[in-house]
């Protein structure tokens, strides 16, 4: 096979600090100085972005890259664009390679929208012809046709988000690195973009792209390279790539999950919580779940004495911006506690289906009777990660903007193209 | 990379390059209300303020024709000298959410900064041909040096910026020092007088200042009594040439970090 891309051993090495304490002529002139007179220790700050990575990528080939934030993703990707120099290493590149890192690079809010539009371009690295002729399906594909004279200073955020895009998607390169700009837009224009890059995949195109967001990758990608801290974690096929990286998710430190240390709590303390539990479907314990995955919630306690009277132990979801969205409680779903021995014991509530948009939520923790008795409550103890997940099977991920929650539901489209009756 | 691969990357880049002009020029002219006058302007308005101040009240020789004209002849090249630099000197740091967030040779931008104001300098120039035709002076065959010169005056622009717009990427305050570096530099150079009332004995240390010879060229260009000072406008342009290279070669070593530091 042909490989569009061979990486050797490639390494960067970042010094964080070093320019900025050296930014200013006059402060480099002192350091000089300073340097003669006491030797400068060496090693001072230094930080591997990437560290002996070495892949290959065949021609037409959809790679995926995964990781945490820092991990070296987009540093790999500014390397094989060129933008910045490995500290060692080789890259051989076969084929013009155009890089999207940021939609709308360049644009000037003075310039027109068509003006724009032939900048960003040929900044992109498009020839002036290619761009002449593409224009017409650009600005369409933007949906812009009224407001190209216009300055794009009196654009909204999303019209400058479309043009951008649209300029983009039509870049036409043997290899495209694109980073993770498919997150932008409505639906609509999103599976537009989907559909581009998937064009441009049956059209043989080499494409390496970066994102956290595992449904795109899942949907796009033949193959995944998951990085870690500079070095390739792992190089496979992508479902399996996305489990293993997803797995680490779990497993907060124990510490988080105790609870009886927790000082700011209000109630009368008969009953306590000393612990809680986040289990995915696997049941092991996690603080990040994706749409639509099962959850498990165990809740630890401790009883001073013996209750009795009618326990409710209660779950109240927050959004991240303090919203309510909802409560699991086991009187309302029918279990009256009326009685509590003194000691420890456990509950576990599972929730067969977590219909939540991704996003961080919180969760308070309430042990009460209905007769208006707090025994004990943690507001918003713990968080919960929720991710984006693929939960229709269609490509298209779950996306916090189009609500709070979702619910699961089926089309039906026989009657496409059929009268009613 | 070798020199012909870098060329033929560069030839590659042409459009981008064309681009980047007509965006810097479209952009300056958008901005202002004035649009193109304000390019005129401004030299226009030194040398009314020159005029009135050294050549009605200072009496400040010059070489024999009215003041205005004398000291607007250097004032076209000299703004274009002086606003290239400045711009050529931030082009890098302006411009960091491009080196950031895409390839192209960088030294694009400082090429374009340098280049863009040659519109201005033209739009200038007319009006120093009208001035020239209000004072009824006639153009020789010595203006045929001025297109040479404004060969030269790029060469020396570009040199420059080279130089300042990749120092000012790793030393911030480059880019402060660069307005008070021409204002110094446009009293050491014969903008306001003539090169005649610098006495014989300090006429080598003027060689040291390239501008020098090349505003005094222009000036011989055009102005039909003046005579040429070919030693200096050789050492001139040697020197220009050497800014230059040693620019493209200073520009060459530290581009590979503009990204990283920006």
């Amino acid at each position: 096979m042909h490989d569009a891309i061979v990486v050797k051993d490639l390494s960067k090495k970042f010094q964080i600090g070093k320019y900025r304490s050296q930014n200013m002529l006059r402060e480099a002139l002192v350091n000089m100085v300073r340097n003669i007179v006491r030797k400068r220790r060496a090693n001072e700050n230094i930080i591997w972005a990437l560290k002996e990575v070495s892949m290959s990528v065949q021609k037409g080939e959809i790679v995926g890259i995964i990781g945490r934030n820092g991990a070296g993703k987009s540093t790999l990707l500014k390397v094989l664009s060129k933008i910045i120099y490995p500290t060692s290493g080789s890259i051989a590149v076969q084929g013009k390679i155009g890089s999207l890192l940021e939609v709308g690079t360049g644009f000037h809010d003075e310039l027109s929208g068509l003006e724009n539009v032939y900048l960003n371009g040929s900044i992109l690295g498009m020839t002036k012809k290619e761009i002449n002729s593409k224009l017409d399906e650009i600005i369409a594909f933007a949906d812009v046709e009224r407001f190209i004279d216009t300055p794009i200073k009196h654009y909204s955020s999303g019209m400058r988000l479309r043009l951008g895009f649209a300029v983009a998607a039509h870049l036409d390169t043997d290899i495209l690195l694109v980073d993770e700009i498919l997150s932008v837009g409505d639906v609509g224009f999103q599976r537009r973009c989907t559909d581009k890059i998937s064009n441009l995949r049956d059209g043989g195109r080499t494409i390496i792209y970066v994102s956290h967001q595992m449904a795109s990758v899942e949907n796009l990608c033949s193959r995944v390279i998951w990085i870690d801290e500079g070095r390739i974690r792992e190089d496979g096929s992508t479902k399996e790539v996305i489990k293993h990286y997803m797995a680490t998710f779990a497993g907060v430190p124990e510490k988080g999950f105790d609870l009886r240390e927790v000082k700011n709590r209000i109630g009368n303390g008969w009953i306590k919580y000393t612990g809680i539990e986040l289990l995915n479907m696997e049941r092991r314990p996690t603080d990040v779940i994706q749409s639509g995955d099962s959850l498990v919630v165990r809740l630890y306690y401790h009883a001073e004495k013996q209750v009795n009277n009618n326990i409710t132990f209660s779950i109240l979801f927050y959004t991240d911006l303090g919203l309510l969205l909802t409560s699991v409680d086991s009187l309302f779903s029918g279990h009256e506690i009326s009685m509590l021995p003194e000691g420890d014991g456990y509950v576990e509530v599972e929730i067969n289906s977590l219909y939540l948009m991704p996003s961080r939520y919180y969760l308070s923790l309430w042990l009460d009777n209905a007769g208006g008795i707090i025994y004990d409550c943690l507001e918003r103890i713990i968080k919960l990660d929720v991710e984006e997940s693929d939960f229709y099977g269609s490509g298209f991920g779950i996306a916090k903007k189009h609500g709070l929650m979702f619910m699961p539901y089926k089309w039906n489209l026989d009657g496409l193209n059929k009268k009613p009756g | 990379m070798k020199i012909i691969e870098w060329l033929e990357e560069l030839w590659s880049y042409r459009e981008l390059f064309y681009f980047l002009v007509w965006r810097d020029i479209i952009v300056r002219y958008k901005q202002t209300v004035l649009g193109a006058t304000w390019v005129v302007i401004q030299p226009f308005g030194s040398m009314i303020v020159f005029t009135v101040l050294f050549g009605e009240l200072a009496k400040m020789p010059s070489d024999g024709v009215p003041y205005a004209v004398f000291s607007f002849a250097a004032l076209v090249p000299w703004s274009y000298f002086a606003s290239s630099i400045g711009r050529s000197g931030n082009s890098l740091v302006g411009n960091a959410h491009l080196i950031t967030k895409v390839y192209f040779p960088r030294i694009a931008l400082v090429a374009s900064s340098t280049l863009s104001g040659l519109l201005d300098y033209g739009i200038s120039f007319l009006v120093l041909l009208g001035l020239m035709h209000y004072f009824g002076i006639q153009l020789g065959w010595k203006i045929l040096l001025w297109p040479l010169l404004t060969i030269v005056l790029v060469l020396l622009s570009f040199g420059v910026g080279l130089i300042l717009s990749s120092l000012n990427v790793k030393y911030r305050d480059i880019g402060h020092t660069i307005p008070f570096a021409m204002q110094l530099w446009f009293f050491a150079t014969p903008i306001i007088y003539p090169t005649s009332i610098i006495p014989e004995n300090y006429r080598g240390l003027a060689s040291l200042n390239p501008m020098w010879a090349i505003i005094d060229g222009f000036r011989f260009a055009i102005l039909p009594s003046r005579q040429a000072d070919w030693q200096q406008l050789s050492i001139s342009l040697a020197f220009t040439l050497l800014l230059l290279v040693i620019g493209l070669i200073y520009f060459r070593n530290t581009e590979r970090d503009f990204a990283d530091i920006l």
